[in-house]
C-alpha cells in the first residue's frame, strides 16, 4: 500500500508503476547457515541477495506448514531470519538444515526513518531485537550517535549483542538479573532521557513495552518511532486482517511514528484474531502464544 | 460527472471498495470512504465465527493476486460494534454495501436477517467465493440455487436492494444472472474471482494453503468484462463492474460495457487506499477531454445501436 504515485521509496530494481510489480513475489531460497541463539531459537542465513529497508520483514514460508511475517535481517549483501519456535509451525522451521530451501516473499512493509536522525536511542525487547539490527547498522553508518537498550527474561534471549554493539552503546537488562542490569530496557531509556536529549527513540518488542517507551518518549517530548505486531495475512496491503484502527501493520507499518500511535485507540489495548474478532490484547497474546 | 445513481441510491462516483479487500473493521471502511471510494463493502458476514484458510492466503504473481483467504469472520451475532461505528459513513455520504454468506443456501436468509437490522443502503450476497471447502462449485455456478438464495434474502430484505454476485467460472454466467433478476435481484455484480492455482516449481507443490485460489488483478479484466458486456445485453437491472481496474480508462471500460458502478479490490495493493481517487481523477480527465459531461452517457456505449 506504500506505493505511491511517487513511485517506490525503496531500494529495489526499479518498481514500474505500470508493471504489476512480481518481483516481490514468492520465491524458495536456499538456507546458507544456520546459527543457534539458543535452544528454540535459530538464525537462517539465506542465499539470495536483496535490498530491504530497517523495519521492514520478508512472509516466510514453509511449504505445507505456514507463513509468517519475519523480520530481515542484514547478511552483507543477503538476509537472515531469526526465529524463535513458538508454535506448531515456528518448531518445524527450526528443523530446516543448511543446503534445504524456505519460500521467501518480500521485502514489505514500511521502514524506520533513518534520515537525519543525528543522536538515537533504539529500546528493544526479546523477539524484537532482530528488527533493529539493520537500523542500527544504517544510522551508524549515518554518523549518528546511538544507545541501544536490550531486554530479555533472562541472559540467553539477549540475542544480536555483537552485531548490535559495533554500531553504538549497548545497554543491557534482565527480568532475573542474569546479565546485564536485572529491570526492565524502559527503565534504562527513562535514565537515559532524564540526563540527555536524543533526536529519536526507536521500540520494538512486546506492545507492553511499546506503549510505556511511547510514554517515556512523550514526557521527554522526544520523536518516537515502534515496530507493531498484528496477525498477518497476505503482508501486501489488501486482506486488511492485520489492522490497527484504520491502519493496516503490514502496508502503513509495520513501523509508525508515536504521533500516529498516541491517535490509535486500539494500539496497547485491541487486536484482531485470525476470524477478524477484535479481542484484548490479553487474548490475542494468549492465542498467539499457542 | 461522476455522481451515479444505483438501485436508488446515491453514490459520489460510480467505484466502490470491493468486497473481501480491508473492510476487517469499520476504521477501515471510513478511511476508504474518506479517500473517495464512492461506496464501500464491508468484508463478507458469515452465520458464524470462522478463521479462514491458513497462510500462504495471499500470493503475487506476473498478472496480479492468487487468494485463498477463505471467508474469516467473527460471524454476524459479534458485528454490533462494527456496524454502530459504521454509523459514521453516513456523515462522508458514503453507501454502506454488507456482503454476506452462507454456507448452505438457507443461511443466506439467517445472516441477512440480521444484518437487515442494521440498515445498510445494500446487501450483497457472496454466491461465488470459490474458497470454501463445503462445496466443490460455487453456488452462483448453478441458476436455479442462485435463484433459491435471491428469493430467500428478498423475503427478509424489506426494502434494501439485493445484489447477486456472480462467478466468472459459471458455464454460462449470463443465465444465472438472469435467474437472480427473475428471483427478485436488484442488481447483479460481475463478478468474483476466478478459480485458479500456482505451484513453485521448487517447492514442488502449491503455493497457496488451501492450494486452489481465486486469481484477480488485470488478468481478470477481459474474463469479466466479458460477462458485464453480455448481461447488459439479457438483463434489465444494473450491474456492478470488477475484476482487474486499477485506473480510470479500466473503469470507464467497464460503463462502456454496461457496468453502473465500478468495483476495486486488488489495485489497492499497487495504489494503496488513494486509488479511488486517482481512478475518478482519471475517469473525469478523459471525460472532459472526450466532451463527456455525465457519466450516465457512457454507460453501454461499447454495444452496437439497437
Amino acid at each position: 500500500m506504500k506505493k505511491s504515485e511517487e513511485g517506490c521509496d525503496c531500494n529495489c530494481c526499479g518498481c514500474n508503476e505500470n508493471d504489476w510489480p512480481s518481483w516481490t513475489k514468492t520465491r524458495m531460497v536456499k538456507i546458507a547457515k544456520v546459527r543457534e541463539e539458543f535452544a528454540g531459537n535459530m538464525t537462517f542465513y539465506m542465499d539470495e541477495e536483496m535490498s530491504f529497508e530497517p523495519g521492514q520483514f520478508a512472509m516466510v514460508w514453509l511449504p505445507g506448514i505456514d507463513e509468517k511475517p519475519i523480520a530481515l535481517i542484514p547478511w552483507g549483501k543477503k538476509y537472515a531470519f531469526n526465529i524463535e519456535a513458538k508454535g506448531n509451525a515456528t518448531k518445524k522451521i527450526l528443523e530446516s538444515k543448511a543446503g534445504s530451501m524456505l519460500g521467501v516473499r518480500g521485502p514489505y512493509g514500511k521502514p524506520f526513518t533513518v534520515k537525519g536522525v543525528k543522536k538515537a536511542a533504539i529500546v528493544a525487547g526479546g523477539v524484537g531485537i532482530d528488527s533493529v539490527v539493520l537500523l542500527a547498522q544504517r544510522l551508524a553508518e549515518n554518523k549518528c550517535k546511538i544507545a541501544i537498550i536490550l531486554g530479555g527474561r533472562t541472559k540467553e534471549r539477549i540475542v544480536f549483542e555483537n552485531e548490535l554493539g559495533r554500531c553504538g552503546k549497548l545497554y543491557i537488562t534482565t527480568d532475573d538479573g542474569s546479565y546485564g542490569e536485572k529491570g526492565y530496557n524502559v527503565q534504562v531509556l527513562e535514565k537515559l532521557l532524564k540526563k540527555e536529549k536524543f533526536d529519536m527513540i526507536y521500540a520494538c518488542g512486546p506492545e507492553i513495552m511499546e506503549v510505556r517507551a511511547l510514554e517515556i518518549a512523550q514526557k521527554y517530548k522526544c520523536n518516537f518511532e515502534a515496530s507493531v505486531e498484528r496477525y498477518m495475512k497476505c503482508g501486501i496491503g489488501v486482506c486488511g486482517e492485520c489492522v490497527l484502527d484504520d491502519k493496516l501493520v503490514c502496508a502503513d507499518g509495520p513501523v509508525f511514528s508515536g504521533k500516529e500511535l498516541s491517535k490509535m485507540k486500539e494500539f496497547g489495548k485491541f487486536a484482531y484474531l485470525k476470524s477478524g474478532r477484535r479481542v484484548s490484547l490479553k487474548e490475542y497474546y494468549e492465542w498467539r502464544q499457542e | 460527472m461522476l455522481e451515479t445513481e444505483f438501485c436508488g441510491v446515491r453514490l459520489k462516483n460510480p467505484t466502490r471498495l470491493a468486497s473481501g479487500i480491508l473492510g476487517v473493521n469499520a476504521g477501515q471502511l471510513l478511511r476508504v470512504a474518506r479517500e473517495g471510494a464512492g461506496a464501500v463493502t464491508m468484508k463478507s458476514i458469515g452465520p458464524r465465527e470462522r478463521i479462514g484458510h491458513n497462510n500462504p492466503t495471499v500470493i503475487e504473481w506476473e498478472h496480479g493476486l492468487l487468494n485463498a483467504v477463505g471467508l474469516p469472520t467473527p460471524g454476524y451475532k459479534n458485528y454490533d460494534e462494527e456496524f454502530e461505528e459504521l454509523k459514521g459513513l453516513k456523515k462522508i455520504g458514503v453507501p454502506l454495501i454488507a456482503s454476506i454468506y452462507g454456507s448452505k443456501w438457507e443461511e443466506f436468509s439467517e445472516v441477512a436477517r440480521y444484518v437487515v437490522e442494521k440498515k445498510p443502503d445494500m446487501i450483497e450476497l457472496d454466491i461465488s467465493c470459490p474458497n470454501t471447502e463445503w462445496h466443490d462449485i460455487q453456488f452462483a455456478a448453478d441458476p436455479e440455487i442462485s435463484a433459491k438464495i435471491v428469493s430467500s434474502v428478498k423475503n427478509v430484505a424489506g426494502k434494501i436492494p439485493v445484489i447477486a454476485k456472480l462467478t466468472p467460472a459459471a458455464t454460462s454466467p449470463v443465465n444465472v444472472g438472469k435467474a437472480c433478476e427473475e428471483a427478485g435481484a436488484d442488481a447483479l455484480c460481475a463478478g468474483n474471482t476466478m478459480p485458479g492455482m500456482l505451484i513453485d516449481a521448487d517447492a514442488r507443490r502449491p503455493i497457496l494453503a488451501f492450494k486452489k485460489g481465486g486469481m484477480s488483478g488485470p488478468a481478470l479484466k477481459p474474463i469479466n468484462m466479458k460477462i458485464v458486456y453480455e448481461l447488459y445485453e439479457k438483463v434489465e437491472i444494473p450491474i456492478i463492474g470488477e475484476g482487474g481496474i486499477s485506473n480510470g480508462r479500466d473503469a470507464l471500460e467497464y460503463i462502456m460495457a454496461g457496468a453502473t458502478v465500478c468495483g476495486i479490490g486488488s489495485a489497492v495493493w499497487q495504489h494503496g487506499t488513494g486509488v479511488f481517487k486517482k481512478t475518478c481523477d482519471e475517469m473525469k480527465d478523459w471525460m472532459k477531454k472526450e466532451g463527456y459531461s455525465k457519466i450516465s452517457e457512457l454507460k453501454g456505449i461499447a454495444h452496437e445501436k439497437k
